[in-house]
């Protein structure tokens, strides 16, 4: 076996949940499910996106939404080096942006401008850039966002996302029968306990996903309470928090049966409603865990940090059931480092694999053994058609999550799929010109 | 605003022309950005991504190593992948972050060469300019360093140079412009650059003649005319009849030693046609149009040759100055990528021709094969232009 400065691979057992691997060049592997934040900024209706960046950064945005069908909701203004040097920069954008919404014809309600990583180290004066917009647009609420990867250490682009898309809500009255789901890209599963627990209440719940008129965003604003189950939703939290006065509760989307009913009870606790008994729901997901495990057997399991927000979680669940889980693709532990903990003292010849190091570029070429794979990545690097397809829970959650992926683990075993087209769909879940 | 768009896309930027022009050569290249640059190569630019491995990596580039100026991270990551590698040669390339913070990379190249023992050189590029820029310089940088000096002239030996998919989206049309080339007599002793490796293109110092496909091809045969002294000719073999002239170019220029650009062949009579696309595959398309008796000009976005512009056409670049021209031209009908038609003026027929380094995937399984006569019978699977 090579022995490589920075290998790819690493026991559990020698693994450091804070950072497993040596950072380095990063390799890109095909696999595109994962949301990027133009696939998010279009989750708020009639908003028209405007990105201001170099071309090499703008290509990607902008082809992003060319694939999703919806070229008509995204403009661009390109950086030149003469921009960031010759004291034009907050013009230039203000002049730009002016340009594109008089040749849209119409206002939309809402610009969520974004800027890059250039702007922020050029000192751009964003605050005068959207006074002076909203100076001229009164009707169009302009929203300060980032396309600034190099800045992702101290937010990542998806949390800034997330947090900069609910910038547009404008204080309303309260509702103290509405709330929200916070930092989804997708709707919820209706099944969830989650839901079930808000709608049993008698509550409205507003979630971005669900939202089909502006409008619908705005009356957001109303919530008496907002609920994220996603690690990259704490910005949003504290930001509208911050300037609505929505306190916020974090519910996790845990893959641990006590976890869960910890959530139910603190949901309950602050919607003031008895916590109902989801024995049966609990039953029914251990039984959905034995019956796949029934199915897939002592078949090597894979699982991704791309499918879950957990992935270690997942996979502490899934060896508790027997399954054989050998591998997992991720760089670090999250919010379920404990998980990580117990895999490394009780399954410790669990093998991590990066997921970016330039030593897995041959990975797909050399897998060991028929593969089950949770998650995108793990498809692609054991080259597996046996594989669960979706990213970031897929809206998913509770006990009935968990019996939903053991659910569609057999359903992966039994029923193998073509990867290839699945894994180039960029972003899961949205429209794709590939698929016509 | 020359550099607002409403709704085009804008083309594949410097960074994707570097990793294009070298993906198959075996080397490593590596791109110092955060992230995306690398990631909208991988997704948009590169047909091969998902079918040939290539050495393309991405340094990663955070805040703190941008705000502290920390080009040894770099550096180190470079020359620790290359070990593990093994690459033929180490290529580095920039995107605006390390424009924007002053990385010189001719000394990080240097300093990766003595750290690896493996050939390093730098590429000039900043994610602001557009593929040619990047590929051309590549292709140059390749061609100095490892294309040897004639042992022999092979007398209808030709070079094909400025080979790339972004450019030739349809991956038959290359290999079908060298079966073009040898039905023609001639024999192909190297693409610069697909389908051929660095001890292939050693060789091509042997050709006759070099036949430029694209305008990021032309820095290359520059210098191949000025070093060894072979002469080059500019065009795509596009349509029977300016293929029949480019071939009888080639022979022509392999006799006389001296250039030729049949691609910048124009009609001045008949139907007025826009082409919109790259300097030489668009100017062949226009050259082919006016062998048909039609008055077609070329509107090229992308750097370009002057030289390789002719009167009527335009380098119109931005979305507003292209609106302006075509209303100025009033074309009967535009030769242009799909996406184009948001801008067309309304009731021109557009006859749509991806181009894989504008629309990227979005029209993959419809990249077209336009090798000699196939360009006349897609024309007139379009309706003709008659």
């Amino acid at each position: 076996m090579q022995q490589y400065e920075k290998p790819p691979v690493i026991r559990m057992a020698d693994a450091d949940a804070g950072s497993a691997f040596a950072s380095g060049l990063e390799y890109n592997p095909p696999v595109r499910g994962m949301w990027n934040i133009v696939h998010m900024g279009m989750l708020v209706p009639e908003a028209h996106q405007v990105y201001a960046c170099a071309q090499g950064c703008l290509r990607g945005v902008i082809l992003t939404a060319a694939e999703m069908n919806q070229l008509d909701r995204l403009s661009w203004i390109s950086l030149t080096e003469e921009d960031m040097f010759n004291g034009t920069l907050e013009s230039s954008l203000v002049e730009g942006v002016s340009e594109i919404i008089e040749k849209l014809g119409t206002h939309p309600p809402m610009i969520p401008l974004f800027l890059s990583c250039m702007h922020l180290f050029a000192g751009c004066d964003f605050d005068s850039v959207l006074a002076d917009l909203s100076a001229r647009y009164p009707d169009i609420t302009f929203v300060d966002c980032y396309m600034t990867p190099t800045m992702r250490l101290t937010i990542s682009p998806v949390a800034q996302c997330s947090r900069q898309l609910y910038m547009g809500l404008q204080p309303l009255p309260q509702n103290p029968k509405a709330v929200n789901l916070i930092g989804c890209d997708r709707p919820t599963d209706e099944h969830s306990e989650l839901l079930r627990i808000i709608r049993g209440a008698g509550l409205i719940l507003h979630d971005l996903p669900l939202c089909k008129t502006y409008a619908e965003y705005l009356q957001m604003a109303e919530s008496k309470l907002n609920i994220a189950y996603l690690p990259t939703a704490h910005a949003a939290l504290d930001a509208l928090e911050e300037k609505l006065g929505i306190p916020q509760l974090y519910l996790p989307a845990r893959f641990d049966f006590d976890g869960l009913r910890e959530n139910y009870r603190m949901l309950c606790d602050a919607l003031e409603i008895a916590c109902p008994d989801f024995s049966d729901e609990a039953a029914a997901a251990d039984a959905a865990l034995r019956a796949a495990k029934e199915t897939i057997g002592e078949t090597a399991v894979a699982v991704d940090y791309t499918a879950v927000s957990r992935p270690f979680e997942l996979a502490k669940l899934l060896c508790e059931y027997g399954f054989n889980v050998k591998y997992i693709v991720a760089d670090a532990a999250g919010e379920d480092a404990d998980a990580f903990a117990w895999l490394k003292e009780n399954r410790p010849d669990i093998l991590l694999y990066s997921p970016t190091n330039v030593n897995m570029l041959h990975q797909h070429e050399k897998a060991p053994e028929p593969v089950l794979a949770v998650g995108q990545k793990a498809a692609y690097y054991f080259a597996t058609d046996r594989f669960v397809n979706f990213v970031v829970n897929g809206g998913y959650y509770g006990f009935a999550g968990i019996k939903a992926i053991a659910e569609l683990m057999q359903d992966a075993f039994c029923n193998p799929k073509d990867r290839r087209p699945l894994l180039r769909h960029k972003g899961y879940g949205c429209d794709s010109c590939l698929l016509s | 605003m020359k550099q607002t768009a409403r709704i085009i896309p804008c083309y594949a930027a410097d960074t994707s022309g570097v990793c294009a022009a070298l993906y198959e050569l075996g080397g490593m290249v590596a791109v110092h950005d955060a992230s995306g640059v690398n990631s909208t190569y991988a997704t948009h630019d590169e047909p091969r991504w998902e079918d040939m491995q290539s050495m393309i990596y991405v340094s990663g580039l955070t805040e703190l190593d941008a705000i502290l100026g920390n080009d040894e991270k770099f550096i180190a990551d470079a020359a620790a992948a290359a070990a593990d590698q093994k690459p033929r040669f180490i290529a580095v390339c920039g995107s605006p972050m390390p424009m924007m913070i002053g990385v010189d990379f001719d000394a990080v190249a240097a300093e990766i060469e003595q750290r690896s023992g493996i050939r390093t050189f730098a590429l000039h590029t900043n994610g602001m300019h557009s593929y040619p820029e990047g590929a051309s310089e590549a292709l140059l940088a390749i061609t100095k360093e490892y294309v040897l000096p004639p042992a022999e002239t092979i007398r209808n030996g030709v070079n094909i140079l400025g080979a790339l998919p972004l450019d030739f989206g349809n991956p038959e049309e290359i290999p079908d412009i060298r079966v073009w080339l040898c039905k023609n007599g001639f024999s192909v002793i190297s693409c610069i650059a697909a389908g051929d490796s660095l001890d292939t293109i050693a060789k091509a110092g042997n050709a006759a003649v070099n036949l430029v496909v694209s305008y990021s091809g032309l820095a290359a045969a520059e210098y191949l005319y000025d070093r060894f002294g072979i002469p080059y000719v500019c065009g795509v073999p596009f349509g029977g009849v300016f293929s029949q002239i480019l071939a009888d170019s080639l022979r022509h220029a392999a006799e006389s030693g001296q250039p030729e650009s049949p691609c910048t062949s124009r009609g001045t009579s008949g139907r007025s046609i826009a082409v919109i696309g790259e300097n030489l595959i668009g100017g062949s398309i226009a050259a082919q149009l006016g062998c048909m008796g039609l008055a077609a000009h070329l509107i090229c976005p992308l750097p370009h040759s002057d030289k390789l512009l002719m009167q009527g056409d335009a380098d119109a670049s931005s979305e507003e100055e292209i609106e302006q021209y075509l209303a100025q031209m009033q074309p009967c009908a535009v030769i242009a990528d799909p996406l184009y038609r948001f801008i067309l003026p309304k009731g021109t027929r557009h006859i749509e021709l991806p181009h894989y380094a504008f629309s990227g995937r979005c029209f993959e399984r419809q990249m077209q094969n336009l090798t000699g006569s196939r360009f006349d019978a897609w024309l007139s699977q379009n309706g003709g232009l008659q």
